[in-house]
Parts: C-alpha cells; sequence; structure tokens
C-alpha cells in the first residue's frame, strides 16, 4: 500500500476564487435589478455588454500569450459588471465596451493579470471612460420604472440643486448610474458579503463613517452627502477589491477614511460633481504603502520594543 | 469570562464527534518497538540487549545530555531485537523491540506517595526518571521545562486542555475520565516550582472536560479552570498564554521569561503517576479516526506499530490516501504503517483518496485571507514570494522564522496555495544555515 506525503495542513478551506468572485456578482445582483428596473432595457443592454466585452478579451488575450485562460474564475465578469453600474444607463454600449476592454488588457493584464494589477480595473477604466467622453458619462435619464414616459435626461443629485427626499435617494428612482442608485439594493449585497465571510465589514464601515464625518466638517448635510451620488456603491463594491486594497487591518482603516475624506473634499471643493472614482484610485496607489507601514503588529515583538524604551 | 487570542480561524470539529463520546479503550499488541529518541535531545542509548527479558516500567534506554530522558519497556517480555529502523522522513533511528508475553510483569516500582506531601526536591528528578517529555506534540523533556535557572521565575503554570486540532480527542477523553489525575499533576509541578496558580485551559466545545476539571480542581490549592472560546490555534503555547496571561511571549524567547510554563494535560497525568504511583510513562492515550471502521481512543502502550493501531479499530473503512500523525492543521504523513506511534502521538487519522488528494497553487488574489488568519501577524503571502523566489534572508527579515506552522494561512487561501509548507521548508533552511554559522537563527 503506498502512502501520500504531504505538508500541513491536511485540510482546506471550502473557499476558492472562483467562489469569492461568485459572491460579489451575487452580491450585486440586487443592484443590478435595480438598476434595470429604474432605466429599462438601455441599462441591461450596458450590463450585458460591458460584461461580455470584459469576458471575451480576456479569454482573448490568455488564447492569444497562449497562458492559461482563467475566465472560469468569474473575475472578468465581475469586473465587466462592476464598471457597468457605474455607467449611466444612456451611455453609448460601444462606451461600455472600451472601458471594459480597456479595463481587462491595460489594467489587468498588462500588469500580470489577477492579484497583480495595482489599480481596480474597473474603476481605472471608469475614469478614463469619464475623462474621455466626460459629456456621456454626466448625463443621466429620469428613472422610468417601464411606466412608457420617455427617458428624460438630467443631472445627477449632486450637480443640481434640487432637492431628492431622503426616501426617494434611498430607493433610487433618481437620475444617476444603473447600480449605484438603488441604497437599499446595496446594503442588501453588503450584507451579503458580510455574511458569507467574503469581505470584511471594515473597509465599508470606515469609507461611510469618514464619508459621514468629512461632509459634516465641509458644511453639507452629511445624511444626504451619504445617501447621494455613488459613495456607498464605492465603499461596498469598489474599495472593498482584494487587489488593491490593504490586508492588515489597521491600514484598512486608514485605507477607507482615506476615501472617504477624499471623496468630499472633490465633491465640495473640486469641480467634479462626484468623487468616488478619483477618491478609490488614489488610494489604491496608496495601498501598497499602506500595507508597509501599518502591518499588523508581529507576536512577541511590540514588547521587545517597549521594554527597550523603559 | 471566555478568553481567546487575536486572528486564527474557525474550522469544523465535525470530524471530532465520532469519537468524543467513545470513552478511552485499552489496547496492547503482541510486540512494540519503542524507538529511543521520542523527545527533543539526545537520543536515548539502548541498555538491553537482544535476548534479555524485560519487565513493563524497565528502563531500556539511558538518558543522555541534558535534554535526555530514559527509555522504559511498555510491555513485559523478551527483547527481540536492537537495531536502527526506518522511521519518519529522517535518518534511521535507533528501536528496541519487545515480544510481548502478556504476563504484565512490571518492574519494581518506587512510589513517593500523595503529590501534597512529597518532598518537593524529589519531584524533578521523578519526573526526568518517568521519562516525561511532552506530550502535546512537541516532546520537550519536562524536567528541563521545570528546572528554572536561578535568574528564571514562574509564577503560572498553565494546562493545555485546548485540543484546537481537529479529530482529536485524546485529551478530551482523559480530562472526562481521568480529572483528579491530571490535577495532581498540576500540583505537583506547582508544588516542585513553589507557583501558587495553576491553570487548566479549556475550549468551550467540551463542556463535559471543563465540568469534570471544575470538580477536580475544586478546593485545591492555587487551581482554577479557564474557558477558552473554541478557535484555532488555541492549543498553540504562544495563543494560549495570550489567551491566559493577556502576555506575549518576546520574540526568540520562551515562556518562562515571562514567569509562565505550559504543560499539556496528558504530560500532567503522566506526572500524577511517576509520583504517585513510581510508575514510568509507558503507555498514552491516541485517538485513531478518520476513514477506520471504529475510530476510538485508544490507551496504546509506547511503541505500537500503527498497522496493529488501525487492526484494533477494524482496519481501513476505505483504502487510506494518507495516514498521519496528530490532527489536520499540522499532523505529520506516515510513510508507512510498519512504523510505531511515540509518546507525543496524540492521533492516529486516516484519510481516504479522495481527501488526500493534493491541491493545486492558484495565483495569489491579494485577498488578505491568510494576513486575517495569521495568530502571529505575519504577511503569509509576502513572505511566500520570497519563499519561492529562495530568497530566504528576505523571508526572514519579514519574521518568517516567528512562524509558528499552524497552517491557518494555507487553510483560508482562497488559492490554495502551499503557504505553511514553504515557510516550513524556509525555516529549516534559515536553521541549517545559523547553525552553520554557528549562531542562533534571528
Amino acid at each position: 500500500m503506498s502512502l501520500r506525503l504531504s505538508t500541513a495542513p491536511h485540510i482546506r478551506s471550502h473557499a476558492s476564487t472562483g467562489r469569492i468572485m461568485l459572491n460579489v456578482i451575487i452580491a450585486l445582483l440586487p443592484a443590478a435589478c435595480a438598476g434595470v428596473y429604474f432605466y429599462g432595457v438601455p441599462a441591461l443592454n450596458v450590463i450585458l455588454v460591458s460584461c461580455a466585452a470584459a469576458v471575451i478579451s480576456e479569454y482573448v488575450w490568455q488564447k492569444l500569450l497562449k497562458r492559461p485562460v482563467r475566465i472560469n474564475d468569474f473575475s472578468a465578469l465581475l469586473t465587466g459588471l462592476i464598471l457597468a453600474l457605474t455607467l449611466p444607463p444612456s451611455i453609448p454600449l460601444w462606451a461600455a465596451a472600451i472601458g471594459s476592454v480597456f479595463a481587462i488588457i491595460i489594467v489587468k493584464q498588462l500588469f500580470g493579470g489577477i492579484g497583480d494589477n495595482f489599480l481596480n480595473p474597473a474603476i481605472a477604466a471608469r475614469a478614463v471612460l469619464l475623462a474621455s467622453w466626460p459629456a456621456r458619462m454626466t448625463t443621466f435619464t429620469a428613472a422610468t420604472c417601464f411606466s412608457g414616459a420617455d427617458a428624460v435626461a438630467s443631472a445627477t443629485p449632486l450637480a443640481v440643486t434640487e432637492n431628492y427626499s431622503y426616501l426617494q435617494l434611498l430607493i433610487g428612482n433618481i437620475p444617476g448610474s444603473i447600480g449605484e442608485t438603488c441604497k437599499i439594493a446595496i446594503l442588501i449585497g453588503f450584507v451579503y458579503l458580510v455574511f458569507t465571510h467574503t469581505v470584511s465589514f471594515r473597509i465599508p464601515v470606515f469609507t461611510m463613517l469618514s464619508a459621514f464625518v468629512f461632509a459634516f466638517l465641509f458644511g453639507q448635510d452629511p445624511v444626504y452627502a451619504v445617501l447621494s451620488g455613488g459613495i456607498l456603491f464605492g465603499a461596498v463594491f469598489m474599495a472593498t477589491d482584494y487587489t488593491t486594497s490593504p490586508m492588515a487591518a489597521p491600514a484598512q482603516i486608514a485605507y477607507a477614511v482615506g476615501i472617504g475624506f477624499l471623496t468630499m473634499l472633490i465633491r465640495s471643493f473640486g469641480s467634479y460633481p462626484e468623487g468616488v472614482t478619483y477618491a478609490v484610485l488614489f488610494m489604491n496607489i496608496l495601498t501598497p504603502l499602506l500595507d508597509r507601514y501599518m502591518p499588523n503588529k508581529v507576536y512577541g515583538h511590540q514588547k521587545a520594543k517597549e521594554a527597550k524604551k523603559a | 469570562m471566555k478568553v481567546t487570542f487575536k486572528r486564527g480561524v474557525h474550522l469544523s470539529y465535525a470530524n471530532k464527534e465520532p469519537t468524543k463520546q467513545l470513552p478511552i479503550r485499552e489496547f496492547v499488541s503482541d510486540s512494540v518497538q519503542i524507538i529511543m529518541n521520542m523527545h527533543i535531545g539526545a537520543p536515548s542509548e539502548p541498555c538491553v540487549k537482544k535476548g534479555d527479558y524485560v519487565k513493563i516500567g524497565q528502563k531500556i534506554g539511558d538518558a543522555v545530555g541534558f535534554l535526555g530522558i530514559p527509555v522504559h519497556a511498555s510491555v513485559s517480555g523478551e527483547v527481540t531485537d536492537v537495531a536502527r529502523i526506518a522511521y519518519m522522513m529522517e535518518e534511521p533511528v535507533m528501536a528496541v523491540t519487545i515480544r510481548n508475553d502478556f504476563k504484565d510483569e512490571w518492574t519494581e516500582l518506587n512510589p513517593l506517595g500523595s503529590v501534597e506531601s512529597v518532598d518537593i526536591d524529589k519531584i524533578v528528578p521523578a519526573i526526568r526518571e518517568a521519562g516525561i517529555c511532552g506530550m502535546g506534540g512537541a516532546s520537550f523533556p519536562t524536567h528541563v521545562k521545570l528546572s528554572l535557572k536561578p535568574e528564571q521565575k514562574c509564577d503560572t503554570i498553565i494546562v493545555n486542555g485546548a485540543e484546537c486540532e481537529t479529530h482529536l480527542t485524546a485529551d478530551h477523553r482523559l480530562m472526562v475520565e481521568n480529572a483528579p489525575r491530571i490535577v495532581d499533576g498540576l500540583r505537583a509541578a506547582m508544588r516542585a516550582l513553589k507557583v501558587e496558580k495553576g491553570v487548566i485551559a479549556i475550549e468551550d466545545n467540551k463542556p463535559d472536560a471543563i465540568e469534570a476539571m471544575m470538580r477536580a480542581a475544586n478546593g485545591r490549592d492555587g487551581v482554577s479552570v479557564a474557558v477558552l472560546k473554541t478557535k484555532y490555534p488555541q492549543g498553540g503555547e504562544k495563543q494560549l498564554i495570550e489567551a491566559i496571561t493577556k502576555k506575549q511571549v518576546p520574540t526568540k524567547k520562551l515562556p518562562i521569561d515571562i514567569g509562565v510554563i505550559v504543560l499539556n494535560v496528558g504530560t500532567c497525568a503522566a506526572i500524577a503517576d511517576a509520583i504517585i504511583d513510581g510508575k514510568p510513562l509507558i503507555s498514552r492515550v491516541t485517538t485513531v479516526t478518520g476513514c477506520v471502521r471504529n475510530p476510538a481512543n485508544l490507551r496504546l502502550r509506547i511503541g505500537t506499530i500503527v498497522e496493529d493501531v488501525i487492526g484494533a479499530c477494524a482496519g481501513f473503512s476505505e483504502d487510506p490516501g494518507k495516514v498521519v500523525f496528530g490532527g489536520a492543521m499540522t499532523g505529520l504523513c506516515l510513510p508507512r504503517l510498519s512504523i510505531p506511534m511515540a509518546k507525543s502521538t496524540n492521533g492516529i487519522v486516516a484519510y481516504n483518496e479522495v481527501e488526500s488528494r493534493s491541491v493545486e497553487e492558484g495565483p495569489c488574489i491579494r485577498c488578505g485571507k491568510c494576513v486575517s488568519a495569521c495568530p502571529i501577524g505575519l504577511n503569509p503571502y509576502q513572505i511566500k514570494v520570497f519563499a519561492d523566489a529562495d530568497k530566504i534572508e528576505e523571508a526572514e527579515k519579514l519574521r518568517v522564522m516567528d512562524c509558528i506552522l499552524c497552517g491557518c494561512c494555507s487553510y483560508e487561501c482562497p488559492s490554495r496555495r502551499w503557504l505553511t509548507a514553504s515557510f516550513k521548508i524556509v525555516k529549516q533552511k534559515l536553521t541549517l544555515k545559523a547553525k552553520a554559522k554557528g549562531g542562533n537563527a534571528k
């Protein structure tokens, strides 16, 4: 009888990369459904085109470079979905496709593929689209909810003086990006992510707390500030991207506070109405530094330092 | 109040279920093969020869050096061989083989009486003579742990009844069935070192053990029971100390440097046997489970061949893929079934073919699950990069030498990366390098 030999541990958890990505996709479904409900078929088309372009570009790239094809870990699909949900429903489909291809090829694969990109692919692509076609990216249609009314273009609630009620902001039947307006749907996704241990509560919660505090300090209505725009979607689904967020608890908190602060800084004093995209990208770039200088304390080491001081 | 340490992982303990209610059953085989290096330190020197007749408890191996402990016959009968045998992965080791005559004749014993009245200077020498080493897995000679240098002072002795590993229920059953003996052993160690505080630490998934130990500790000087949260690696020495004392053992130091000594429950029971009955360590409780027909908690004579142990559990229930000494998180794979168990063998677990399949590494996705799991606070994903590139100095800078090889990072990794395995190799390389330089690894 021949016995196998291996080093411990002899058991592994059930988690796998594919399962994790699938969990995030499941968590995004309520927000996606809400978007399709509010903005109709155009929103659905954006989602489908963006997802398809992401998966196809990853497949083609890996085939061309004769690398193992990893589209079945769902990470490309997830990138496409997140990107789609941050786009306005009226975006031309070709623009959504360009965004997805850029996210997968330029931001993800050129830097080494899954786990090696230093920016969140979906947000980087969104930033590129925002810089390239600013008008198309900031024109939003009113929620029609399949009522048959013609979609009317308007601006995001952050850019207009007209006020929506807190309830409207929560439900999300207002103009905005496909997935970011329905806060209730996003919160359902958040609960699912935390419940399945896919992400820790830390980054979303501290991002929102920080946004709330800084909105107040910058003289805004803090409740309105955290319920409007993409901050909640960004905190739950963009800031928590594994590869581009810090790992240790102290660094995660600093990262989250930074995103909240930068978002409110851009909203209050910048020329863009919304700042989540750039706030997350900026903190993505700081992530290696945070990982390096704010790690967990190593057992048995901090005491030695204190003893030296004493 | 339940206490614990930072980080770690929550494991499923379903695989403790088959054996946790089973009373300890005695099993004695036809022959035993007793190896001479069951403890850390110089191997013992065989003092019997082929053809000799030995009684149970008779010394068959003399202690060598400061860390040495003697080895005793675990059955009575004829010595059929004294020779080197192939053991785990190391060089062949010296072993004494004894054919059991089942007369169960004991050698002359020298009991010292009650642990509360025995002369305290006799306790530690008696522990050494009984050949006791740590029975939780590390096999460090217990008398050395209990011999303090003049500048060292111990204020707390912790008895480790956490048993946080999967599958194993040996310590659990010992606590349920033999609680007074464990407390006696703890009291002996406390008296030997004039320690006033003894804490028996048990995870909260063993309420019957907690109850039994509380009853046994009731009325004994300075002995208390602490309830730990069930979390892996709660029974790791450093984690246990952090949970109970809120202090951390400084890196490269020993628990005694912060005034703590940790003893396994099995070790404590062995100490009590040595003092009260004068009996050396000749048997231990081992959980045999996994794909065997009748999983069991067996009291095995030291040196029982694994094949015989499996036979005592009615054989394998399916073809085994691998057989492991210890739990799933830290256990060591057996190269073959013809080798004997030793003083530190707390479990023998058989995994079926499917469970034994190797897992393929995927790319790191930087999810940080290893960082959130590491009870030491290391960055396993980063160390792995240097380990794979064979940059052991860089890995050392990231404090790989502080790694306790608990397996939490590998367990959690969604890309199934062999983190712990590569750290084990790096640690071995660094230790060898330090030895070559004549110093200690950082």
